[in-house]
C-alpha cells in the first residue's frame, strides 16, 4: 500500500545524488517542458485543476483555481509569480530539502507556473537562515540560465521568463503572502489588508500569485505523468503525494514523501521508525506544523493525514510538519513555547494579535508552573477566541489554535498543576 | 452606485466606498481608532469590525469595499463581542493614567471604553512600558499610551511629506518614533496631536494646563498666515490656552500650521497694556486722555501718513483710512514689506484659482515663493495633488525642500517668460507668485511678467483663473480690499520714510526698518506688542491682538471671514477701531460710527466684497488685461521671503515656544572664522 519509489516526485529528497542540472535531467526534470508550454496556459491550468493539487504551504487552497484568478488579459501591468520559500513554521523543513537537493524541480515549476499566469518574472523569497540553500538555488538558477532554460526563449518554448532569488531577513510573518510581498518590495514585513487580493493588486501593485515551493515543484511532474496519476493518490479532494516532516519523539525523524490520506500511525511507524518507546508511549501529535491544534493519542490512533480528515478533528494538515510528543513531554510547556514563538513573531500591526499573543504567552508561562486559578483557563480560552478571526492575517489564528487544542484535550493536566501548586489534591471522582 | 443594506436601512454609496462609509451614510456610528478620512486606510485597530452577510468572519469595515446588494450588520452579538475583545486588548497595555493625561475628556479610547470596555481587568500580568521619544519641541510623547494605530506615521508620510516617523520593532515590542530621536522636520507637527486618538502625542506647551471642559471655545479665524484657517480658540479665565483648527474643506481641510497653533504664548508676553507718551525723550505711562491729547498736539500742522501691519482687521484699517482722508491725507500704505502690489483690481492680488482649485490644476509654476514656509497647509494641499499624479511642478527662485519634486526652472525674474514651455499642454495651469517676489524694485514688472505668463499659457479663461498671489499674513488682503494703498497724491511706504510726511501713524507695523523713520517725525504707534516700532514711538496706543477683537479678515484667495473676540485685550488696551474712533474725536474729525455694526455697515457700503462672508473665490477670469508694470526686469535672483518660519511677526517673536522651535529647526548661522 505504501507509495512506491516510482511514484515519488522528489526522487532526490535525501540528496543521494547531486543537485546539479545534469543529474536533475537524469531524474527526468526539464523533459518536454517546451511541449507543455506549447499546449497553452489554459491546458496547464486545467491539468493542475484536474490533478486536485491543493496548496502545500498550509492553507490548502486549490492551486489551479488560484492560478485562474490571474487576469487573462493584461491591462498593461506585468504579472508576477512569487514563490514562498520563507519556510519558518516550526516542525517544517520540506522546502529546505527540495531546494538544496532538487532545485531544478522548483525552477522548472516556476517557468511553467509563470507561463500559466502570464508572469514576466518570478521571485523566490527564501528565508534568511537558509543561507546554504540560497547559494544552491542561485547556482542552480545560473545553471538553468546557462542552459537556456530561463531568460529569453526559456527552454526553447518561445516564452521569456526571468527568475530571481530574494533572501529574507528572518521573520516568520514574511511567510504570509502579503507580508512577503511587502518585504519583497523593501518594506517592513506586515500583512496587507485583503481584499484586494494579490491576484488583483500584488507585488508592486501588479497581479501576483504567491505559491509554496512544494506546490510549484510538483507541477512539472504532474504535467509529465498526467493529472489522473496525481489525483489517484489520497481521498477525493485531498489528492496527490505530499512531503511529510516527522520530528520529535520518533526513532527516525525524517522528511518523507507519502501519499495523502495515509493514516498517521502508519506514517510514523513505517517511515519514522515508530514512536519512541512504542505507540502506547504516545502522548500527542501536532499534525501540521506549530500552527494547528495538537491531537491526543486516541485521535492519532486512526486519523488520516489529509486536509479534511484533520479538519474533522478540529486540527489541520497545515504544512504537514508532524511533531510527535511521547509521554515524557511536558505538554503545557511545549504549547507555552509555541505561545512564546507567536508572541515573538507577531508583526505588531493589528491589535488582537499584538496584544493577545503577549497575554496568551504570559498566562501560558504561569500555567506551566501552575501559578494560576482554575478560572483562568477559561479566560485564556476566551482570549484565544478574541484573537482568532479578528486579525488581518492568519497569524492570530495560528497563535490561538495550539492553545485551544491544549485546553480542549489536556485541560485536566492544566487543572492538576494549578491545584497541586495550591497545595490541594485533585478531587477524586467519588467526592 | 451600490445599494447596501445596513441594519435593514438601505443606502446608496458610490462604488469603491468602504463598508464604514456605507454605515455612516446609514447613520450608524462605527467606532474606530486607526481610520482617518484624510489618511490611507491601515485597518489595524480592528475596532470597526462589522458583520457582512456570507462573510465567515467579522470584517474591518474601514477597509472592506462595498458590493451591490451587500448586507451589513453593525449591532449584532458577534460585532459587540468582537469590539469588546479589541477594546480589552487595547486596554491591557494602556496605562490607567487618565487622571493625569492631557487627552482626558477628548480621548477616543476613553469615549469608546465607555461603550465597549469593562469596568474591571482580566489581565493579571505586568503592563508594557515604553520609553518616551523625542519628536520635537511641540509634541510631548507618552509612548506607554500608544495604541499603534499608525495615524501619526501615515500623517507624516502622506500629508506632511516627511517620512521620518515609523515603527520599529515587532509585535508587542513595536514602538512608534522618529527612529533617531530627531525633531520632526515639518511645520505641521501640531496636527499629530489632533489625529492621535489617545494621549500618546499631546501638546508640549499645553501640558497639564487645562481640561477641555473648563475651556470656552470660541470660533475664530487664524491670521498667522494668509491661508486664513478657521480656528477654535480655547480660552479659560481670560487667557488663550490653545488654538485648534476647525474644518473647512475648501481652506484648511482640518489641518493647522504650527505657528498658528503654538505662537499663542506670545499673546501674553511683551504686551502693550497701557498708553505711553514720550516726554523729554523718555516714554512715560499715561492715561488714554493724556495720550490722545499728546496725539492731537503732536499731529497739529503735520503732514500725517499711516503704515499698517500685516495682521490688522479690515475694520481698523478702514477706520484709519477714513480718519486720514478726513484729515486730508492720502498717504497710507499697508505694504510695509514694499511689495509692488497692484490693488486696482482684486484678481491682481488674489489666489484666484482658490485653495481648493489646487485639486483641479494639472501643472504649477511657483515664482519667488516657498509655500512650505509661507503657508504650510496650502503646501500640503499641493503635495497631495502632486501625489495623485498627473501634476508637474516647476519653481523659479531659491532652492527649497517643498516635500514634492519641483523642477527648478530658474532663479530670477528673467526666467519667468520661459516657464511657458513648462506649462505647455496643461489643461488648467497654475502660477503661484509669492508676495516676496514683489518686494523688490522691479516688483511691478515681476507682477506683470507673471500675469503675462498666465495669459500666454491660456490660464486666464472664463472657466479657470490660473494666476495666484500667495500672501504671507491674514491681514494683508483685507488691507488691499479696503484700499489701504496711497490715494491721489499720497506717498507709499518708501515715500513716507523718504520724508514725504512728518508724522506717522503705525498700525501694528513692525516689519520695516524703523531706523529709516526720519528724525523729527512724530510717530504714533498703535499696536499690541512692544516690538521693533514701539520703541521709536512718541505716543503708544495699546491695541488688541487678533484674538482680542471682533474683526474681518480676508485670506489669500479673497475669502472674507470673521474673527471673534476670545479674550479682552490686556490692561488698558482696547480694540483698534475704538482707539481710532476716539482719536478722530480728539483730532476734530469724528468718524461717523459709534458701534462696530455701524462701522461694518459703512465699510460694506464702500467695499461690498467685505460683506460677503465665507464666500469662496469666483472662479474664472473675465478680463485678461494685465496690471501695469513698467520698467525692466532685473537679473537679481529671488531671495527667500521667509527664512525663519517660527519668528516672523510680533506675536511669534514674543513667543517662547517659537523661540525654542527656531533654536531647534533654523540652522544656526555658521560662525565666521575671523571673529
Amino acid at each position: 500500500m505504501a507509495l512506491s519509489d516510482k511514484d515519488r516526485i522528489f526522487t532526490n529528497l535525501y540528496g543521494t545524488q547531486p543537485w546539479n542540472l545534469q543529474a536533475a535531467k537524469m531524474r527526468g526534470d526539464w523533459d518536454g517542458t517546451a511541449g507543455f508550454i506549447g499546449k497553452g496556459r489554459d491546458w496547464i491550468i486545467e491539468e493542475v485543476k484536474n490533478s486536485g493539487l491543493r496548496g502545500r504551504g498550509g492553507a490548502g487552497f486549490p492551486t489551479g483555481m488560484k492560478w485562474s484568478f490571474m487576469p487573462k488579459q493584461s491591462d498593461g501591468r506585468p504579472a508576477y509569480l512569487v514563490v514562498n520559500a520563507d519556510e519558518s513554521e516550526p516542525g517544517t523543513c520540506k522546502d529546505r530539502d527540495i531546494i538544496r537537493h532538487d532545485p531544478q524541480k522548483l525552477i522548472e515549476g516556476c517557468l511553467i507556473a509563470g507561463f500559466a499566469m502570464n508572469a514576466v518574472a518570478g521571485y523566490i523569497y527564501i528565508r534568511g537562515e537558509y543561507y546554504n540553500e540560497a547559494m544552491v538555488l542561485e547556482a542552480a538558477i545560473a545553471e538553468a540560465y546557462e542552459a537556456g532554460l530561463l531568460g529569453k526563449n526559456a527552454a526553447g518554448s518561445g516564452y521569456d521568463f526571468d527568475l530571481y532569488v530574494h533572501r529574507g531577513a528572518g521573520a516568520y510573518i514574511c511567510g504570509e503572502e502579503t507580508a512577503l510581498i511587502e518585504s519583497l518590495e523593501g518594506k517592513k514585513g506586515m500583512p496587507r489588508l485583503k481584499p484586494p487580493f494579490p491576484a488583483a493588486v500584488g507585488l508592486y501593485g501588479c497581479p501576483t500569485t504567491v505559491n509554496n515551493v512544494e506546490t510549484i515543484a510538483v507541477v512539472p511532474t504532474i504535467l509529465r505523468r498526467g493529472a489522473g496519476w496525481f489525483a489517484g493518490f489520497g481521498r477525493p479532494k485531498n489528492a496527490g503525494t505530499k512531503v511529510f516532516c516527522i520530528s520529535g519523539h520518533v526513532n527516525k525523524p525524517c522528511n518523507v514523501e507519502a501519499e495523502m490520506s495515509i493514516p498517521l500511525r502508519e506514517l510514523i511507524d513505517r517511515y519514522a521508525g515508530g514512536v519512541r518507546g512504542g505507540w502506547d508511549n504516545l502522548l500527542a501529535v501536532i499534525p501540521g506544523g506549530s500552527s494547528v491544534p495538537l491531537l491526543p493519542k486516541h485521535i492519532c490512533d486512526d486519523v488520516l493525514m489529509d486536509f479534511d480528515a484533520l479538519r474533522e478533528h478540529r486540527s489541520g494538515l497545515g504544512t504537514a510538519g508532524v511533531i510527535v510528543m511521547d509521554k515524557s513531554t511536558d505538554v503545557v510547556r511545549a504549547i507555552a513555547r509555541l505561545a512564546h514563538f507567536y508572541k515573538h513573531e507577531s508583526c505588531g500591526q493589528c491589535t488582537p494579535c499584538r496584544e493577545g499573543t503577549g497575554w496568551m504567552k504570559r498566562v501560558m508561562d504561569r500555567m506551566v508552573r501552575g501559578e494560576a486559578e482554575i478560572e483562568e483557563i477559561d479566560v485564556l480560552e476566551q482570549v484565544t477566541r478574541q484573537v482568532e478571526g479578528h486579525t488581518i492575517c492568519a497569524l492570530g489564528d495560528a497563535a490561538a489554535w495550539p492553545i485551544q487544542g491544549l485546553i480542549r484535550h489536556f485541560r485536566p493536566e492544566m487543572e492538576r498543576r494549578i491545584l497541586e501548586r495550591q497545595g490541594r489534591t485533585v478531587p477524586l471522582a467519588a467526592e | 452606485m451600490a445599494k447596501v443594506t445596513v441594519d435593514g436601512i438601505e443606502v446608496e454609496v458610490p462604488n469603491g466606498a468602504s463598508a464604514l462609509q456605507a454605515c455612516e451614510a446609514a447613520g450608524k456610528e462605527i467606532p474606530r481608532f486607526c481610520y482617518h478620512e484624510r489618511l490611507s486606510v491601515a485597518g489595524n485597530c480592528r475596532m470597526c469590525l462589522v458583520e457582512v452577510e456570507k462573510a465567515p468572519k467579522p470584517v474591518a469595515s474601514c477597509a472592506y469595499p462595498v458590493m451591490d446588494g451587500m448586507k451589513i450588520f453593525t449591532d449584532t452579538e458577534t460585532v459587540r463581542k468582537a469590539r469588546r475583545g479589541v477594546m480589552e486588548f487595547l486596554l491591557i497595555n494602556h496605562p490607567l493614567d487618565c487622571p493625569i493625561c492631557d487627552q482626558g475628556g477628548e480621548c477616543d479610547l476613553q469615549d469608546q471604553a465607555v461603550a465597549y470596555g469593562k469596568s474591571f481587568s482580566r489581565y493579571e500580568e505586568g503592563k508594557r512600558a515604553v520609553k518616551d521619544k523625542y519628536v520635537g519641541p511641540l509634541i510631548k510623547t507618552i509612548m506607554n499610551r500608544c495604541i499603534h494605530c499608525t495615524r501619526c506615521v501615515r500623517f507624516s508620510q502622506e500629508v506632511a511629506g516627511v517620512p521620518e516617523m515609523g515603527a520599529t520593532g515587532r509585535g508587542e515590542q513595536m514602538e512608534i518614533g522618529t527612529y533617531v530621536e530627531k525633531a520632526l522636520s515639518t511645520e505641521l507637527s501640531g496636527n499629530l496631536i489632533d489625529i492621535c486618538p489617545v494621549g500618546a502625542l499631546t501638546s508640549r506647551p499645553y501640558a497639564f494646563i487645562s481640561r477641555p471642559w473648563e475651556l470656552s471655545k470660541i470660533e475664530s479665524v487664524d491670521v498667522m498666515d494668509a491661508l486664513g484657517a478657521p480656528v477654535r480658540v480655547d480660552v479659560r479665565a481670560g487667557e488663550v490656552l490653545r488654538v485648534l483648527p476647525r474644518q473647512n474643506d475648501e481652506v484648511n481641510e482640518e489641518w493647522l500650521a504650527d505657528r498658528s497653533r503654538f505662537a499663542i504664548d506670545g499673546l501674553k508676553r511683551r504686551r502693550l497694556d497701557r498708553p505711553w507718551v514720550r516726554r523729554d525723550g523718555k516714554l512715560v505711562a499715561a492715561s488714554w486722555a493724556e495720550a490722545f491729547q499728546a496725539v492731537a498736539a503732536g499731529l497739529k500742522g503735520k503732514r500725517l501718513g499711516a503704515i499698517a501691519g500685516d495682521t490688522c482687521d479690515a475694520e481698523s484699517l478702514f477706520a484709519l483710512k477714513q480718519m486720514l482722508n478726513a484729515l486730508g491725507s492720502t498717504s497710507y500704505d499697508a505694504r510695509q514689506d514694499g511689495a509692488r502690489l497692484d490693488a486696482s483690481r482684486p484678481d491682481f492680488y488674489l489666489f484666484n484659482s482658490g485653495i481648493a482649485g489646487i485639486d483641479d490644476a494639472d501643472a504649477l509654476v511657483i515664482i519667488g515663493s516657498n509655500p512650505r514656509l509661507e503657508s504650510p497647509v496650502l503646501n500640503a494641499r499641493i503635495r497631495r495633488r502632486w501625489l495623485a499624479g498627473g501634476f508637474r511642478v516647476g519653481m523659479i527662485g531659491p532652492d527649497a525642500e517643498l516635500t514634492y519634486a519641483a523642477e527648478r526652472l530658474g532663479t530670477g525674474p528673467q526666467d519667468i517668460a520661459a516657464a511657458a514651455s513648462f506649462l505647455e499642454g496643461a489643461e488648467r495651469p497654475m502660477i503661484i507668485l509669492g508676495r516676496g517676489a514683489l518686494a523688490r524694485p522691479d516688483g511691478a514688472a515681476v507682477l506683470k511678467a507673471a500675469w503675462d505668463l498666465a495669459a500666454s499659457v491660456n490660464a486666464l479663461r472664463e472657466d479657470w483663473h490660473g494666476f495666484n498671489l500667495l500672501h504671507h499674513f491674514g491681514g494683508q488682503v483685507g488691507a488691499l480690499d479696503v484700499g489701504f494703498v496711497p490715494g491721489e497724491g499720497g506717498h507709499d511706504v518708501e515715500g513716507m520714510l523718504g520724508g514725504g510726511v512728518n508724522a506717522l501713524w503705525l498700525l501694528a507695523a513692525d516689519e520695516f526698518d524703523v531706523a529709516r523713520i526720519p528724525a523729527g517725525t512724530f510717530v504714533v504707534y498703535q499696536g499690541h506688542h512692544g516690538d521693533r516700532a514701539a520703541a521709536r514711538a512718541d505716543v503708544i496706543l495699546p491695541g488688541a491682538a487678533y484674538t482680542e477683537k471682533d474683526g474681518t479678515y480676508v485670506n489669500t484667495e479673497g475669502r472674507v471671514q470673521r474673527g471673534r473676540l476670545s479674550t479682552m485685550p490686556p490692561g488698558e488696551a482696547r480694540e483698534d477701531w475704538r482707539i481710532i474712533r476716539a482719536a478722530s474725536q480728539f483730532l476734530g474729525v469724528t468718524l461717523p460710527f459709534d458701534t462696530l455694526d455701524a462701522l461694518r455697515g459703512e465699510m460694506a457700503a464702500n467695499h461690498p466684497a467685505l460683506a460677503r462672508l465665507n464666500a469662496g473665490p469666483v472662479r474664472g477670469c473675465t478680463d485678461s488685461a494685465g496690471p501695469g508694470g513698467e520698467g525692466p526686469l532685473s537679473g537679481e535672483p529671488f531671495v527667500p521671503a521667509i527664512t525663519n518660519y517660527w519668528q516672523v511677526d510680533p506675536i511669534s517673536r514674543a513667543s517662547a515656544v517659537m523661540a525654542e522651535c527656531a533654536a531647534t529647526y533654523v540652522a544656526p548661522q555658521p560662525a565666521i572664522a575671523a571673529e
